[in-house]
């Protein structure tokens, strides 16, 4: 990914994780990411990219305004500006409780209740949350932040909650999308935000075992560049690494673009230390695997912070790779792609990603990003071919390893691809493919600036099942949008993002343009909600790796049937009876 | 109870599409031009288009196929190349082969042969105008009702003209014995299907996966009839499920996002099959199907059959009816292609989606005036005259359009002008004279003919001219139901009137179209539709004739007459059989004798109990309601009688009956 070719970058923007409330200074309160980066539409009617931190930082993207306007029926006119600034008397005052404020600080804990601090706090990334902010709109919030700086800091602070009955939500990055962030609306008691944002250290590395232990604060950037100075690497990318931390990607089953290599968060964590209200939880010792009954790790893994505090794992780690290489193939259809797609994985060949991007994508990569004239060349020899523009679609590939392997891999992939129709497409097609993922985000917040609303959610599937369901579920938005009065017809797209053994994880992004609505928010919930229903109907799972939270609660039962949710309920009644860490996700 | 109805439905209020006559544009040009023109039929959106040699292999190579070859083969210790040839048999035998050179040939005889026979041929434009809609949308499945061999040519040559994409058609295998027609059939996109393969796994799945392969691709609208088999009765037969669960399977398993499902209603004004059917009722066998059967059926083309309608309905989306009835994810943990019997939650969904299409069939299934009148005749055996017969005609016009009925009445034309029209179209079934109109039933009997043969040759008139009667049966129906029921309920009850009536809709759930499980429903919309038309009141906890009511609710008793007399001759004869093991063969032949005995000792005088429909459908009434059992004894089933139970039905239907008299009687005071 592109941050990790650059380092030199990078070291412009280290954060100095002292701060307290550094993160939040540099990063937009109402939207995703840095403050200094975002797109907008210039005078001219061109879009481009503010701020210095990304490969496409500063440049001008001449045809992204087509295809915005094309694509939502938007107008440059029609504009839908966000409150500027948070209104500080929206926020309601903190309900404190003020033995437990008093004991914290007796055990010299930092604290705030500033309003500023405690509403960065109370959201994720959710439409509905980031739409209401834009409104000004501040629902309830945490009344206080807490921010502990090692695992005993975090054994204090629960031992006192229990003791004084105050719910704790722990937020780590605050990327949430499944609404687990949100403060429940029933919650009487005083609300903690429980930011471990000063758990951020390396606390060893283990070169002979080749494993981290690390405090589970650390964001994924931070983690991955100071492993990287000693030469390793952990190769868990979730697209939202920039900002996660690895106590976040714990609590929900975090998945990585390169699993094909390194695994997803299950397969790399060796030993989680949590704190909870019966007290820490942990295994003792680090062997690589265990016949002692369920693995405890389980019931971390995914709790969402239900159970308590993850503060310290020790991680796998793996040598840098000595090369790495793009690549991309240009199919037909989405058919021949996803058969492509299947027969790699039946070969257990994936490469560290593999991605397969449906055509709206496809052209929405190529018409908005890009050098329309470099690739020119390459889509007319493509329809020479037969391919029909309107059918055809890529797919992004990233190899890793030492170079003649890679190579050799390369050559296997490609081959199968032929079988399939595939044709080679190049290495910048595919690098420009995994930008697409992280703008994706900013983008989001300009189309909010006109009208334009939009999430992206997922899904794993069994292979036979894969097209079905992207058929299926990108046809049923478009009908719910049209049955909700949607003017425009809704971007719709599917794109195949990880492959496993026996099916797929697929992404769907839809976004629409609201004008005319009178509860846009409204509509779009229900249309989400529409599509994840259509999703299970399709023999689709409820998440693959963003989670449940409140926002897929509802599903829960259906997904694991009542005696699984009653089993996950015991453990949640045994371990937190007090229901202290009271963020009512999941269960 | 009754507080908690659901909001009652309107049929009154439907608003239907107009007509355009066909034929005009025939009658002013060229066949030869039209069956030769270019024809580019719209076509579903993702189409891959496949030829029917492709479709057979991709049938073959299926994961579902290829399973159940397996299965067969480790089953049956055949080898699975055998099992697999003899899979492709099927398939041959079973599979269309549609083309396009067949169709012109069609397009260009059919035009000549329809001008002969009808007058016009009537369709609703803006439904094929939807149709051409929903063909793009998803794949489209076309449910005709069946009443004429002419259904499914008419249907082809429609969907030709209007540019549709030509279905294929699921036809029974008897077509095939007729040789050259059953091929031309075949390539007009016909296919063939036994008409009972119950245990054969491997018929099943070829035929299964034969038409989903066709409906997944989008290759044809697939076309077949909800009831089965045609009509003999023009009443509409209780659906089949076997063919809708096929084609809603690909959406239930999320192969398909949608399936539109378009029920057409055809009528005629004179069915060219009219006679045969009868005679048919009456036990004399159908002929088997052949080429000279057909070619001896030249002799209709000599005659006038009136007008025909053909009304294609609102297309049905598969997914709005399914919402909340399925859930979708029971597919989720077994390939697909594995096949599985529908739960019993989908089975009450295909179910009641069938009755429900099979209503919406009856909805618009056009009413010619003629059918007005046979039923006025068939209440009064003695005749009538021709001006009170007119006047009573415009009477139950007003009834039947208050009830809902979509009736094809000449504007501007005269009450008597167009009864005596349709009396003339129809006059091979009645006699006038002197200005008094009859039913052709008291001919003078030949000197050669038995008292017995006399009996048959008036049933054939009264079963023919009940074949009219039946197609407005389905509006009367609810409104006659409550009607019998008011007057056996002995009381003003509701609750007492709403148990008889439930009483009486369950009996003759096998009879009419009664979706099971809305009895609440038709007894409310029963209510309403008297109510609005003053006859009853219906207060709280009564209900309440008004004294204008009399009339109507006459008409309606005499309109269920036949059946409740029908139904009684059945469970006495069941009573006084004194043959402890007779077999369902010998079921309809003893009936029909003891009726005729009935009929010839003049203790009955309804004809109508001759009609082995009638039998047929009174015994499985009987059966479901388990006042008889099936026995499996050897290769026969015989037919155990619960005597005592049988009695207390007959008595109970006789109930219904016994009051017949005051109201005529009433009814005779009015006149």
């Amino acid at each position: 990914m592109w941050y990790v070719m650059g380092k030199v970058r990078r070291a412009t923007f280290r954060t100095s994780i002292r701060s307290l409330s550094l993160r939040q200074e540099i990063m937009k309160w109402n939207g995703w990411g840095y403050s200094d980066s975002r797109f907008l539409f210039n005078k001219k009617g061109q879009a481009e990219f503010t701020g210095k931190r990304y490969r496409l930082s500063g440049l001008i993207l001449p045809s992204l305004k087509d295809w915005f306007e094309g694509t939502f029926g938007a107008n440059l006119q029609h504009r839908s500006p966000a409150t500027p600034s948070l209104n500080l008397s929206a926020v309601a005052p903190p309900n404190l409780n003020q033995p437990f404020v008093e004991d914290l600080k007796a055990a010299g804990l930092a604290v705030s209740h500033d309003p500023e601090d405690r509403v960065f706090r109370a959201h994720g990334h959710c439409l509905h949350e980031v739409f209401a902010l834009r409104e000004g709109r501040i629902g309830r919030v945490p009344d206080m932040v807490v921010w502990p700086s090692c695992h005993s800091d975090v054994e204090k602070i629960v031992e006192l909650a229990c003791k004084h009955n105050v719910c704790l939500i722990p937020y780590g990055g605050g990327t949430s999308v499944s609404s687990a962030l949100e403060c429940p609306r029933e919650e009487t008691r005083s609300i903690v935000s429980l930011d471990t944002s000063q758990m951020s250290r390396i606390l060893w590395i283990d070169e002979k075992n080749l494993t981290a232990h690390v405090e589970a604060g650390i964001i994924g950037q931070d983690l991955e560049r100071q492993l990287n100075e000693r030469g390793y690497c952990t190769g868990h990318e979730p697209d939202s690494m920039e900002f996660s931390s690895l106590g976040g990607w714990v609590a929900t089953r975090a998945s990585g673009m390169k699993k094909n290599i390194y695994g997803n968060i299950e397969d790399l964590v060796v030993h989680i230390k949590m704190v909870t209200p019966r007290g820490v939880i942990e295994k003792s010792c680090l062997g690589p695997r265990m016949s002692t009954g369920p693995d405890i790790h389980h019931f971390i893994l995914g709790s969402e912070g239900t159970l308590g505090v993850v503060t310290e794992v020790t991680l796998k780690i793996r040598p840098i790779p000595e090369y790495q290489k793009y690549g991309s193939v240009v199919f037909p259809n989405f058919q021949q792609g996803v058969a492509c797609l299947r027969e790699v994985a039946r070969q257990r060949c994936a490469p560290a990603s593999i991605r397969l991007m449906d055509n709206e994508q496809f052209q929405f990569g190529e018409f908005c990003f890009s050098l329309i004239l470099l690739n020119f060349f390459l889509l007319k020899n493509f329809c020479f071919k037969g391919f029909d523009p309107q059918h055809l679609c890529v797919a992004t590939l990233l190899f890793e390893g030492d170079r003649g392997k890679v190579l050799q891999h390369e050559k296997q992939v490609y081959d199968i691809a032929a079988k399939f129709g595939g044709l080679a497409a190049g290495e910048d097609n595919g690098q420009r493919g995994y930008m697409l993922t992280f703008v994706i985000a900013y983008l989001r917040d300009l189309g909010m600036d006109y009208y334009v609303i939009g999430e992206s959610f997922e899904t794993s599937v069994p292979w036979d099942r894969v097209l079905d369901l992207c058929r299926n579920v990108k046809e049923r938005i478009v009908r719910e949008c049209k049955e909700r009065g949607v003017q425009c017809p809704p971007l719709s797209t599917s794109r195949v993002t990880q492959t496993y053994d026996a099916g797929a994880c697929v992404y769907f992004y839809f976004a629409f343009n609201y004008r005319g609505l009178s509860d846009p928010v409204h509509v779009y919930e229900q249309v989400e909600h529409a599509a994840r229903e259509e999703i299970l109907a399709n023999g689709g799972s409820l998440s693959h790796h963003h989670g449940v939270g409140k926002l897929r609660k509802e599903w829960m039962k259906e997904s694991v049937s009542g005696v699984g949710l009653g089993m996950l309920k015991s453990v949640k009644e045994y371990v937190d009876p007090q229901n202290i860490f009271g963020n009512r996700n999941l269960l | 109870m009754f507080s908690v109805f659901i909001q009652p439905r309107h049929p009154v209020l439907k608003k239907r599409d107009d007509f355009e006559d066909v034929l005009e544009e025939r009658r002013r040009s060229s066949d030869l031009r039209y069956a030769l023109r270019c024809y580019t039929p719209t076509l579903y959106k993702g189409l891959v288009p496949c030829k029917a040699s492709m479709l057979k292999s991709i049938v073959l190579q299926s994961d579902h196929l290829q399973y159940v070859i397996k299965q067969v083969s480790s089953e049956s210790g055949d080898s699975a190349e055998c099992v697999a040839e003899e899979a492709s048999l099927i398939l041959d035998e079973m599979a269309h082969r549609l083309q396009l050179s067949t169709i012109r040939f069609f397009a260009f005889t059919l035009s000549k042969a329809f001008k002969r026979l009808f007058r016009s041929v009537c369709v609703n434009e803006e439904g094929i105008q939807r149709l051409q809609q929903a063909v793009q949308e998803h794949p489209v499945v076309l449910l005709p009702s069946h009443r004429s061999y002419m259904d499914f040519l008419m249907m082809s040559y429609l969907l030709y003209m209007c540019d549709l994409p030509l279905p294929v058609i699921a036809a029974g295998m008897d077509f095939m014995s007729m040789k050259f027609v059953g091929e031309m059939l075949r390539m007009s996109g016909a296919f063939f299907i036994r008409r009972s393969f119950g245990g054969d796994k491997l018929y099943w799945a070829v035929f299964s996966e034969y038409v989903k392969t066709m409906l997944r691709n989008g290759y044809a609208p697939v076309e077949f009839f909800l009831e089965g088999t045609r009509s003999r009765t023009c009443k509409s037969l209780t659906p089949k499920m076997g063919l809708l669960n096929i084609v809603m399977e690909p959406f239930f398993k999320g192969e398909l996002f949608d399936v539109n499902l378009v029920p057409v209603s055809i009528s005629y004004e004179r069915i060219l099959e009219e006679s045969l059917y009868a005679r048919e009722l009456l036990g004399v066998p159908k002929p088997k199907e052949s080429t000279s059967g057909l070619l001896k059926a030249r002799r209709v083309l000599s005659e006038d059959y009136g007008s025909m309608h053909v009304y294609f309905g609102h297309p049905v989306s598969l997914r709005s009816l399914a919402e909340g009835k399925i859930n979708r994810s029971q597919y989720n943990l077994l390939p697909r292609y594995i096949p599985q019997k529908p739960r019993v939650d989908t089975h009450e969904f295909l179910n009641d989606a069938a009755f429900r299409l099979v209503r919406i069939q009856e909805e618009n299934m056009v009413l010619k005036p003629w059918v007005l009148i046979a039923t006025l005749l068939l209440q009064n055996p003695d005749g009538l005259e021709l001006s009170f017969l007119t006047e009573q005609t415009d009477w139950l016009r007003h009834l039947a359009l208050a009830f809902g009925a979509f009736l094809d009445w000449p504007n501007h034309e005269a009450c008597s002008e167009v009864v005596s029209c349709s009396l003339a179209l129809h006059r091979h079934l009645l006699s006038v004279s002197a200005g008094h109109v009859q039913l052709n039933v008291t001919d003078a009997p030949q000197d050669e003919t038995t008292p017995e043969e006399a009996v048959f040759h008036r049933a054939v008139v009264v079963l023919s001219c009940a074949s009219y009667r039946n197609q407005i049966l389905h509006v009367f129906l609810r409104p006659a139901l409550l009607a019998v029921a008011m007057q056996s309920a002995n009381s003003n009850r509701k609750d007492d009137v709403y148990n008889c009536f439930n009483f009486l809709r369950n009996m003759f759930s096998n009879e009419f179209i009664l979706c099971p499980g809305d009895s609440v429903q038709d007894f409310e919309e029963a209510c309403y539709l008297l109510m609005k038309r003053g006859v009853l009141q219906v207060l709280e906890h009564e209900i309440v004739m008004s004294a204008s009511g009399h009339s109507t609710l006459a008409f309606l008793c005499s309109v269920l007459d036949p059946f409740l007399q029908g139904y009684q001759v059945v469970c006495r004869c069941l009573c006084e059989e004194t043959n402890e093991n007779l077999t369902e063969k010998e079921f309809i032949p003893a009936v029909r004798s003891f009726a005729l005995k009935l009929i010839l000792a003049g203790r009955l005088k309804c004809c109508e109990a001759l009609s082995s429909d009638l039998q047929k459908n009174a015994l499985a009434a009987l059966l479901r309601l388990k006042a008889v059992r099936k026995v499996k004894v050897g290769d026969q089933v015989t037919l155990k009688v619960n005597k005592i139970a049988v009695n207390s039905l007959e008595d109970t239907l006789g109930k219904s009956n016994v009051n017949q008299n005051s109201w005529c009687s009433s009814m005779a005071m009015l006149k």
